[in-house]
Protein backbone atom coordinates (compact mmCIF):
# COMPACT_ATOMS: atom_id res chain seq x y z
CA UNK A 1 0.00 0.00 0.00
CA UNK A 2 1.28 3.64 -1.06
CA UNK A 3 0.32 6.52 0.05
CA UNK A 4 0.76 10.15 -0.87
CA UNK A 5 2.28 12.09 1.83
CA UNK A 6 1.90 16.13 3.13
CA UNK A 7 4.85 16.50 5.86
CA UNK A 8 3.88 19.94 6.22
CA UNK A 9 7.03 22.48 7.18
CA UNK A 10 7.01 21.85 10.97
CA UNK A 11 7.83 17.82 9.85
CA UNK A 12 10.70 18.77 8.36
CA UNK A 13 12.13 21.16 11.41
CA UNK A 14 11.19 20.78 14.58
CA UNK A 15 9.17 18.13 14.80
CA UNK A 16 11.30 15.71 12.80
CA UNK A 17 10.86 13.00 15.11
CA UNK A 18 7.21 12.27 14.48
CA UNK A 19 7.65 12.29 11.30
CA UNK A 20 10.28 9.58 11.10
CA UNK A 21 8.63 7.28 13.48
CA UNK A 22 5.62 7.99 11.07
CA UNK A 23 7.87 6.60 8.51
CA UNK A 24 9.30 3.62 10.15
CA UNK A 25 6.35 2.36 11.56
CA UNK A 26 4.41 2.47 8.52
CA UNK A 27 7.21 0.25 6.86
CA UNK A 28 6.93 -2.69 9.74
CA UNK A 29 3.01 -2.43 9.55
CA UNK A 30 3.29 -2.71 5.70
CA UNK A 31 2.54 0.95 3.91
CA UNK A 32 4.96 3.21 2.32
CA UNK A 33 4.79 7.39 2.80
CA UNK A 34 5.89 8.55 -0.64
CA UNK A 35 6.13 12.46 0.00
CA UNK A 36 5.00 14.36 -3.20
CA UNK A 37 7.35 17.03 -5.11
CA UNK A 38 7.77 20.28 -4.63
CA UNK A 39 4.91 20.68 -1.66
CA UNK A 40 4.75 24.07 0.04
CA UNK A 41 3.57 24.67 3.37
CA UNK A 42 -0.36 24.52 4.18
CA UNK A 43 -0.34 27.98 5.59
CA UNK A 44 -1.17 26.00 9.25
CA UNK A 45 -4.74 27.64 9.66
CA UNK A 46 -7.80 26.94 7.23
CA UNK A 47 -8.45 30.47 5.55
CA UNK A 48 -12.18 30.58 6.72
CA UNK A 49 -13.17 33.32 3.90
CA UNK A 50 -15.18 32.59 1.13
CA UNK A 51 -13.12 34.99 -1.02
CA UNK A 52 -9.46 33.83 0.15
CA UNK A 53 -8.08 32.16 -2.98
CA UNK A 54 -4.12 32.53 -2.94
CA UNK A 55 -4.21 31.43 0.45
CA UNK A 56 -5.99 28.08 -0.27
CA UNK A 57 -3.40 26.76 -3.49
CA UNK A 58 -0.79 24.94 -1.95
CA UNK A 59 -3.36 22.65 -0.42
CA UNK A 60 -5.17 22.43 -4.00
CA UNK A 61 -1.73 21.72 -5.53
CA UNK A 62 -1.19 18.64 -3.03
CA UNK A 63 -4.32 17.10 -3.47
CA UNK A 64 -3.84 17.20 -7.84
CA UNK A 65 -0.30 16.05 -7.07
CA UNK A 66 -2.22 13.17 -5.29
CA UNK A 67 -4.99 12.69 -7.54
CA UNK A 68 -2.67 12.09 -10.51
CA UNK A 69 -0.73 9.36 -9.08
CA UNK A 70 -3.91 7.77 -7.93
CA UNK A 71 -3.31 7.78 -4.24
CA UNK A 72 -4.94 9.34 -1.10
CA UNK A 73 -3.49 12.12 0.37
CA UNK A 74 -2.09 11.08 3.91
CA UNK A 75 -0.87 13.71 6.61
CA UNK A 76 0.44 13.62 10.19
CA UNK A 77 0.16 16.84 11.27
CA UNK A 78 -2.93 17.90 12.94
CA UNK A 79 -2.94 21.51 11.53
CA UNK A 80 -1.88 20.24 8.18
CA UNK A 81 -4.35 17.92 8.20
CA UNK A 82 -7.23 20.23 9.03
CA UNK A 83 -6.14 22.91 6.21
CA UNK A 84 -6.09 20.48 3.24
CA UNK A 85 -9.24 18.56 4.27
CA UNK A 86 -11.05 21.65 4.50
CA UNK A 87 -9.61 22.67 1.25
CA UNK A 88 -10.50 19.44 -0.41
CA UNK A 89 -14.10 20.11 1.14
CA UNK A 90 -14.26 23.66 -0.66
CA UNK A 91 -13.16 21.99 -4.17
CA UNK A 92 -16.09 19.43 -3.77
CA UNK A 93 -18.43 22.12 -2.68
CA UNK A 94 -17.60 25.89 -3.82
CA UNK A 95 -17.93 26.27 -6.98
CA UNK A 96 -16.43 29.54 -6.80
CA UNK A 97 -13.45 28.44 -5.28
CA UNK A 98 -13.52 25.71 -7.74
CA UNK A 99 -12.93 27.67 -10.77
CA UNK A 100 -10.67 30.39 -9.12
CA UNK A 101 -8.20 27.73 -7.95
CA UNK A 102 -8.58 25.68 -11.36
CA UNK A 103 -7.77 29.27 -13.43
CA UNK A 104 -4.76 29.70 -11.21
CA UNK A 105 -3.18 26.34 -11.31
CA UNK A 106 -3.86 25.26 -14.91
CA UNK A 107 -3.86 21.98 -14.09
CA UNK A 108 -3.81 19.19 -16.71
CA UNK A 109 -6.99 18.37 -15.73
CA UNK A 110 -9.11 20.59 -12.88
CA UNK A 111 -9.37 19.23 -10.06
CA UNK A 112 -12.64 19.32 -7.95
CA UNK A 113 -12.02 17.41 -4.47
CA UNK A 114 -11.26 14.01 -6.26
CA UNK A 115 -8.57 12.93 -3.77
CA UNK A 116 -9.18 11.22 -0.41
CA UNK A 117 -7.50 13.01 2.46
CA UNK A 118 -7.03 10.83 5.43
CA UNK A 119 -4.93 11.41 8.76
CA UNK A 120 -2.42 8.51 9.47
CA UNK A 121 -4.29 7.46 12.31
CA UNK A 122 -7.20 7.08 10.03
CA UNK A 123 -4.82 5.01 7.62
CA UNK A 124 -4.21 2.76 11.38
CA UNK A 125 -7.76 2.30 11.97
CA UNK A 126 -9.25 2.12 8.12
CA UNK A 127 -6.73 0.61 6.02
CA UNK A 128 -4.48 -1.48 8.72
CA UNK A 129 -6.92 -1.77 11.04
CA UNK A 130 -6.37 -1.63 15.18
CA UNK A 131 -6.72 -5.22 15.39
CA UNK A 132 -3.90 -5.59 13.00
CA UNK A 133 -1.97 -3.20 14.73
CA UNK A 134 -2.27 -5.04 18.29
CA UNK A 135 -0.84 -8.23 16.57
CA UNK A 136 2.35 -6.56 15.62
CA UNK A 137 2.89 -5.09 18.90
CA UNK A 138 5.87 -6.28 20.10
CA UNK A 139 6.64 -4.29 23.24
CA UNK A 140 3.03 -3.52 24.41
CA UNK A 141 2.75 -0.55 27.07
CA UNK A 142 0.65 -3.04 29.69
CA UNK A 143 -0.70 -0.71 32.64
CA UNK A 144 0.36 2.28 31.14
CA UNK A 145 -1.92 5.46 31.58
CA UNK A 146 -1.96 7.44 28.05
CA UNK A 147 -4.38 10.60 28.02
CA UNK A 148 -5.22 11.29 23.89
CA UNK A 149 -5.03 14.54 23.46
CA UNK A 150 -7.34 15.71 20.40
CA UNK A 151 -7.17 19.88 20.70
CA UNK A 152 -9.59 21.20 17.85
CA UNK A 153 -8.04 20.61 14.63
CA UNK A 154 -8.26 16.75 13.96
CA UNK A 155 -12.40 16.67 14.86
CA UNK A 156 -13.91 20.23 13.67
CA UNK A 157 -16.07 20.94 12.33
CA UNK A 158 -17.01 17.39 12.13
CA UNK A 159 -18.74 17.64 8.89
CA UNK A 160 -15.95 18.63 7.31
CA UNK A 161 -13.42 16.11 9.20
CA UNK A 162 -15.26 13.15 9.64
CA UNK A 163 -12.91 11.53 11.33
CA UNK A 164 -14.92 10.81 14.49
CA UNK A 165 -17.37 11.78 17.09
CA UNK A 166 -16.25 15.61 17.40
CA UNK A 167 -17.94 15.39 20.74
CA UNK A 168 -16.97 11.83 22.18
CA UNK A 169 -14.01 10.77 20.16
CA UNK A 170 -12.35 7.07 19.94
CA UNK A 171 -9.91 6.88 17.12
CA UNK A 172 -6.66 7.68 19.78
CA UNK A 173 -8.31 5.64 22.53
CA UNK A 174 -8.35 2.89 20.10
CA UNK A 175 -4.78 3.29 19.22
CA UNK A 176 -3.75 3.45 22.73
CA UNK A 177 -5.62 0.25 23.49
CA UNK A 178 -3.85 -1.25 20.09
CA UNK A 179 -0.70 -0.31 21.78
CA UNK A 180 -1.67 -2.25 24.87
CA UNK A 181 -1.91 0.83 27.38
CA UNK A 182 -4.95 2.43 29.38
CA UNK A 183 -6.54 5.17 27.71
CA UNK A 184 -8.03 8.02 30.39
CA UNK A 185 -10.94 9.58 29.76
CA UNK A 186 -11.18 13.68 30.70
CA UNK A 187 -12.92 16.22 29.51
CA UNK A 188 -10.97 18.73 28.06
CA UNK A 189 -9.25 16.50 25.53
CA UNK A 190 -11.24 17.77 22.70
CA UNK A 191 -10.32 21.86 23.46
CA UNK A 192 -7.91 24.52 22.37
CA UNK A 193 -4.16 24.07 23.70
CA UNK A 194 -3.95 27.66 22.78
CA UNK A 195 -2.45 27.08 19.27
CA UNK A 196 -0.82 30.16 17.85
CA UNK A 197 -1.96 32.16 20.79
CA UNK A 198 1.12 31.79 22.23
CA UNK A 199 3.03 34.48 20.19
CA UNK A 200 0.54 37.31 20.68
CA UNK A 201 -1.55 36.52 23.82
CA UNK A 202 1.30 34.11 26.10
CA UNK A 203 -1.34 34.16 29.18
CA UNK A 204 -3.94 32.50 27.21
CA UNK A 205 -1.95 29.93 25.69
CA UNK A 206 -0.71 29.27 29.59
CA UNK A 207 -4.44 29.14 30.75
CA UNK A 208 -5.40 26.75 27.83
CA UNK A 209 -2.74 24.74 27.95
CA UNK A 210 -2.63 24.35 31.93
CA UNK A 211 -6.24 23.65 32.13
CA UNK A 212 -5.40 20.48 29.45
CA UNK A 213 -2.77 18.87 31.42
CA UNK A 214 -4.14 20.00 34.78
CA UNK A 215 -7.50 17.34 33.99
CA UNK A 216 -5.40 14.90 32.44
CA UNK A 217 -3.07 14.91 35.30
CA UNK A 218 -6.55 14.65 37.76
CA UNK A 219 -8.14 11.77 35.77
CA UNK A 220 -4.47 10.09 36.39
CA UNK A 221 -2.69 10.29 33.16
CA UNK A 222 0.83 9.10 33.25
CA UNK A 223 1.53 10.37 29.78
CA UNK A 224 -0.38 12.57 26.77
CA UNK A 225 -0.23 12.34 23.86
CA UNK A 226 -0.87 14.23 20.47
CA UNK A 227 -0.59 14.74 16.83
CA UNK A 228 0.42 17.89 16.63
CA UNK A 229 3.38 20.18 17.08
CA UNK A 230 2.07 23.15 18.46
CA UNK A 231 -0.57 21.59 21.08
CA UNK A 232 3.46 19.89 21.93
CA UNK A 233 4.76 23.34 22.47
CA UNK A 234 1.95 24.51 24.47
CA UNK A 235 1.48 21.11 26.28
CA UNK A 236 4.75 20.94 26.98
CA UNK A 237 6.48 24.78 27.28
CA UNK A 238 3.06 26.39 29.19
CA UNK A 239 1.38 24.14 30.89
CA UNK A 240 3.49 24.20 33.35
CA UNK A 241 2.93 20.28 34.37
CA UNK A 242 5.39 17.83 34.00
CA UNK A 243 3.95 14.95 32.50
CA UNK A 244 5.27 14.27 29.41
CA UNK A 245 3.63 14.86 26.06
CA UNK A 246 4.83 12.71 23.43
CA UNK A 247 4.22 12.09 19.69
CA UNK A 248 1.64 9.27 18.74
CA UNK A 249 4.03 8.32 16.62
CA UNK A 250 6.84 7.93 19.03
CA UNK A 251 4.95 5.45 21.20
CA UNK A 252 3.62 3.79 18.13
CA UNK A 253 7.61 2.89 17.14
CA UNK A 254 8.21 1.95 20.49
CA UNK A 255 5.18 -0.85 20.44
CA UNK A 256 5.87 -2.41 17.40
CA UNK A 257 10.13 -2.70 18.82
CA UNK A 258 11.37 -0.11 16.35
CA UNK A 259 13.19 1.79 18.55
CA UNK B 1 -22.09 50.83 6.69
CA UNK B 2 -24.26 49.16 4.12
CA UNK B 3 -20.99 48.34 1.79
CA UNK B 4 -19.34 47.09 5.31
CA UNK B 5 -22.08 44.79 6.12
CA UNK B 6 -22.50 42.95 2.68
CA UNK B 7 -18.36 43.05 2.53
CA UNK B 8 -18.60 40.54 5.81
CA UNK B 9 -21.67 38.89 4.78
CA UNK B 10 -20.32 38.09 1.43
CA UNK B 11 -17.18 37.24 3.17
CA UNK B 12 -17.95 35.14 6.11
CA UNK B 13 -20.98 33.41 3.76
CA UNK B 14 -23.00 33.69 6.90
CA UNK B 15 -26.08 34.70 7.57
CA UNK B 16 -26.45 36.24 10.95
CA UNK B 17 -30.37 35.88 10.98
CA UNK B 18 -30.10 32.57 11.92
CA UNK B 19 -28.43 33.36 15.40
CA UNK B 20 -31.26 32.52 17.90
CA UNK B 21 -29.12 34.71 20.65
CA UNK B 22 -28.18 31.56 22.81
CA UNK B 23 -24.92 32.45 23.96
CA UNK B 24 -23.37 29.05 23.11
CA UNK B 25 -21.18 30.02 20.99
CA UNK B 26 -19.12 32.27 23.17
CA UNK B 27 -19.92 30.07 26.48
CA UNK B 28 -17.38 27.40 24.89
CA UNK B 29 -14.97 29.99 23.37
CA UNK B 30 -11.74 29.34 24.94
CA UNK B 31 -10.68 33.30 24.52
CA UNK B 32 -13.10 34.23 25.92
CA UNK B 33 -12.16 36.03 28.34
CA UNK B 34 -9.49 38.33 26.43
CA UNK B 35 -12.15 39.36 24.22
CA UNK B 36 -14.18 42.60 24.56
CA UNK B 37 -16.64 40.94 21.81
CA UNK B 38 -17.46 37.82 22.32
CA UNK B 39 -18.35 35.47 19.45
CA UNK B 40 -22.67 35.96 19.53
CA UNK B 41 -21.72 39.84 19.89
CA UNK B 42 -20.17 39.54 16.58
CA UNK B 43 -22.99 37.65 14.59
CA UNK B 44 -25.49 40.31 16.60
CA UNK B 45 -23.37 43.72 15.23
CA UNK B 46 -22.65 42.45 11.88
CA UNK B 47 -26.46 41.90 12.02
CA UNK B 48 -26.97 45.75 13.16
CA UNK B 49 -24.39 46.58 10.91
CA UNK B 50 -22.18 48.05 13.28
CA UNK B 51 -18.80 46.49 12.03
CA UNK B 52 -16.58 49.84 12.61
CA UNK B 53 -16.94 49.59 16.53
CA UNK B 54 -15.63 45.01 15.95
CA UNK B 55 -12.72 46.54 13.31
CA UNK B 56 -11.33 48.76 15.87
CA UNK B 57 -11.27 45.84 18.33
CA UNK B 58 -8.54 43.69 19.90
CA UNK B 59 -11.35 41.04 19.90
CA UNK B 60 -10.51 40.32 16.11
CA UNK B 61 -6.97 39.22 17.37
CA UNK B 62 -8.11 36.85 19.72
CA UNK B 63 -9.65 34.29 17.50
CA UNK B 64 -7.67 30.94 17.81
CA UNK B 65 -9.54 29.35 14.97
CA UNK B 66 -10.47 26.42 17.31
CA UNK B 67 -13.83 25.85 15.19
CA UNK B 68 -15.60 25.24 18.69
CA UNK B 69 -18.37 27.82 18.25
CA UNK B 70 -18.95 26.21 14.60
CA UNK B 71 -18.88 22.76 15.67
CA UNK B 72 -21.39 23.44 18.61
CA UNK B 73 -23.53 26.44 17.31
CA UNK B 74 -26.99 25.25 17.38
CA UNK B 75 -28.13 26.59 14.47
CA UNK B 76 -25.35 26.31 11.78
CA UNK B 77 -24.57 30.48 11.88
CA UNK B 78 -20.38 29.29 11.80
CA UNK B 79 -19.70 32.61 14.39
CA UNK B 80 -16.10 32.17 13.51
CA UNK B 81 -16.45 33.43 10.11
CA UNK B 82 -17.74 36.38 10.84
CA UNK B 83 -14.65 36.66 13.49
CA UNK B 84 -12.45 35.78 10.63
CA UNK B 85 -14.51 38.16 7.98
CA UNK B 86 -14.05 41.67 10.25
CA UNK B 87 -10.50 40.55 10.97
CA UNK B 88 -9.95 41.08 7.01
CA UNK B 89 -11.72 43.78 6.30
CA UNK B 90 -9.49 45.49 8.27
CA UNK B 91 -6.43 43.42 7.64
CA UNK B 92 -6.70 43.25 3.81
CA UNK B 93 -6.58 47.50 4.04
CA UNK B 94 -2.91 48.68 3.17
CA UNK B 95 -0.66 49.01 6.17
CA UNK B 96 -2.87 47.44 8.26
CA UNK B 97 -1.05 43.92 9.40
CA UNK B 98 -1.30 43.05 12.93
CA UNK B 99 1.82 41.26 12.88
CA UNK B 100 5.36 42.30 10.78
CA UNK B 101 8.05 40.22 10.05
CA UNK B 102 10.42 42.26 12.67
CA UNK B 103 8.52 41.23 15.21
CA UNK B 104 9.18 37.72 15.12
CA UNK B 105 12.61 37.29 16.27
CA UNK B 106 11.99 38.60 19.75
CA UNK B 107 8.91 35.93 19.99
CA UNK B 108 10.90 32.92 18.88
CA UNK B 109 12.55 30.37 21.49
CA UNK B 110 14.25 27.20 21.09
CA UNK B 111 11.48 24.66 20.99
CA UNK B 112 8.87 27.27 18.77
CA UNK B 113 7.42 25.50 15.96
CA UNK B 114 7.29 27.06 12.57
CA UNK B 115 3.88 26.24 12.42
CA UNK B 116 3.19 28.99 14.95
CA UNK B 117 4.89 31.78 13.05
CA UNK B 118 2.97 30.73 9.69
CA UNK B 119 -0.48 30.35 11.66
CA UNK B 120 0.14 33.99 13.16
CA UNK B 121 0.76 35.27 9.63
CA UNK B 122 -2.37 33.67 8.25
CA UNK B 123 -4.04 35.29 10.99
CA UNK B 124 -2.65 38.59 11.34
CA UNK B 125 -1.41 39.68 8.16
CA UNK B 126 -2.14 39.96 4.11
S1 LIG C 1 -24.25 29.49 19.30
FE1 LIG C 1 -25.13 30.03 17.29
S2 LIG C 1 -27.28 30.53 17.68
FE2 LIG C 1 -26.20 30.57 19.67
S3 LIG C 1 -25.57 32.74 19.92
FE3 LIG C 1 -23.86 31.68 18.95
S4 LIG C 1 -24.19 32.01 16.76
FE4 LIG C 1 -26.13 32.47 17.77
S1 LIG D 1 -13.09 29.55 16.52
FE1 LIG D 1 -12.48 31.51 17.41
S2 LIG D 1 -14.39 32.51 18.02
FE2 LIG D 1 -14.87 30.35 17.67
S3 LIG D 1 -14.71 29.37 19.70
FE3 LIG D 1 -12.70 29.16 18.70
S4 LIG D 1 -11.51 30.95 19.37
FE4 LIG D 1 -13.68 31.38 19.81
Amino acid sequence: MTFSYFPGCTLKTKAKELDRYARISAEALGFTLEEIPDWQCCGGVYPMAKNEIASKLSSVRALASAKQKGQALVTLCSACHNVIKQVNNDMKTDSNIVLKANNYLKLDEPYQGETEVLHYLEVLRDKIGFDNLKAAVKNPFTGKKIAAYYGCLLLRPGKVMQMDNPENPKILEDFIRAIGAEPVLYSQRNECCGGYMTLEDKPTAQNRSKAVMDNAEEYGAEMVITACPLCMYNLTKNSGSNIPVVYFTEILAQALGLE
Amino acid sequence: MADLKEQVLTTSGVNPLKCMRCGKCSGTCPSYDSMEYHPHQFVYMVEKGDIETLMKSESIYKCLSCFACIERCPRGVEPAKIVEAVRLAVIRQQGQNHLKPQQIPAMLDEELPQQAIVSAFRKYSK
